[in-house]
């Protein structure tokens, strides 16, 4: 991105600024979904789902705050936390799934286990599913926004 | 529209749903406490466990307690001042929920006192020096005995009382109990069988006066 390519044509800047409100809304409904699940429903939240946490809530500020006006640069700051998030996240769901041996779990102590499934949408969605879900479109979305603006 | 105005009512919609859901969850939660209680009410209160209040009155308080647990001392000034509110019309069962490493002794220390009259003196100085011995990280339950002396205890016969197959069956009964009911978390309160289900002051008082309002 040049020094003035941050606001593209009228109609361009549209598709982005709606690509950016589409991430901004998965977002925080990863948030709320996640605060409901452990203030709601009080299942407490393992390591890894605040390690998960800690890279999505973030984004809610950052994006909307990147809409008005719209700021391309958004898309530089948000897409590392969304990297981060879904490499985490990837790696929860391989701790629970079995595939990372049970020495390499790190939050056995004390705490909630992270291979434990604690909740089973429909008998097969669980919570770090869904979160690799919400990091994967909005990484997808962030990175074709960038495509786009390069000049 | 304008995208302020799409934005605005996309977070008004979320917060909605987030409302609409949790309203909807308690409920549903509220409904299930109260089947699994109504299914439990005889395990609620048995015959010899601690109770405070006119024994006639008709509306029961049911707790479930841990005396390491901040939250139950807090609540017991509070719970005394709802009974002194309304006197006469409600009695006060108190039931062990020893969640907390440390508090198992403590328990079998109240129950070895009840059996000499004495819990709920025992229990008044057991809240008051909770922070000497109910540390979190390292409690230490024997510090206790220090903070009785003014209760009066007869020490050599606690002591012996502690190992005796009623207060450890006692005690065990009641774990059983609070588990069937539900009860995992202190203080779980009961009035006339139904669970306080959002946890707070408010709550319970409304539940309380609720009961006394349909009793008296």
């Amino acid at each position: 991105m040049g020094n003035t390519s941050n606001t593209s044509s009228p109609e361009t800047g549209l598709l982005d600024w709606r690509l950016i409100f589409a991430c901004w809304l998965l977002a925080a409904v990863s948030m709320l979904g996640s605060l409901f699940f452990s203030e709601i429903m009080g299942l407490q939240p393992c390591v890894l789902c605040w390690y998960q946490r800690i890279a999505m809530y973030p984004l809610v500020v950052i994006l909307l705050v990147g809409m008005f006006p719209l700021d391309l640069r958004v898309v530089r700051y948000a897409l590392p936390l969304a990297l981060i998030g879904w490499g985490i996240g990837v790696y929860h769901y391989l701790v629970f799934s079995g595939y990372i041996p049970e020495s390499l779990r790190p939050c056995d102590e004390g705490g909630v286990s992270c291979s434990e499934i604690n909740l089973e949408l429909f008998g097969f969605i669980t919570i770090p599913m869904m979160s690799i879900l919400a990091f994967t479109a909005i990484i997808v979305m962030l990175v074709f926004v960038k495509k786009r603006n390069r000049p | 529209m304008k995208k302020g105005t799409i934005v605005t009512i996309a977070a008004l919609v979320l917060i909605i749903f987030f409302a609409g859901a949790t309203v909807f969850y308690q409920q549903q939660q509220a409904s299930k406490a109260e089947t699994v209680a109504r299914h439990n009410a005889a395990l609620l209160e048995r015959d010899g466990v601690p109770t405070k209040g006119n024994p006639d009155a008709k509306v029961t308080i049911v707790e479930f307690f841990d005396p390491a647990c901040e939250t139950c001392k807090a609540f017991h000034p509070y719970v005394q001042q709802l009974m002194n509110e309304n006197p006469g019309k409600i009695r006060l069962v108190m039931r062990y929920a020893p969640l907390h490493p440390g508090s198992d002794y403590v328990v079998s220390l109240l129950e070895a006192a009840k059996q000499q009259g004495k819990f709920w003196e025992t229990l008044e100085a057991t809240y008051a020096a909770q922070s000497v011995w109910a540390s979190h990280g390292n409690p230490q339950p024997k510090k206790l005995w220090m903070q009785l002396g003014r209760v009066g205890l007869n020490l050599k016969k606690t002591q012996d009382l502690m190992q005796s197959p009623e207060v450890v069956n006692n005690v065990k009964q009641d774990i059983a109990d609070g588990q069937k009911v539900g009860a995992s978390k202190t203080p779980t309160f009961f009035v006339n069988g139904k669970p306080l289900v959002r946890f707070g002051y408010e709550q319970l008082r409304s539940l309380v006066e609720a009961e006394v309002q349909s009793a008296y």
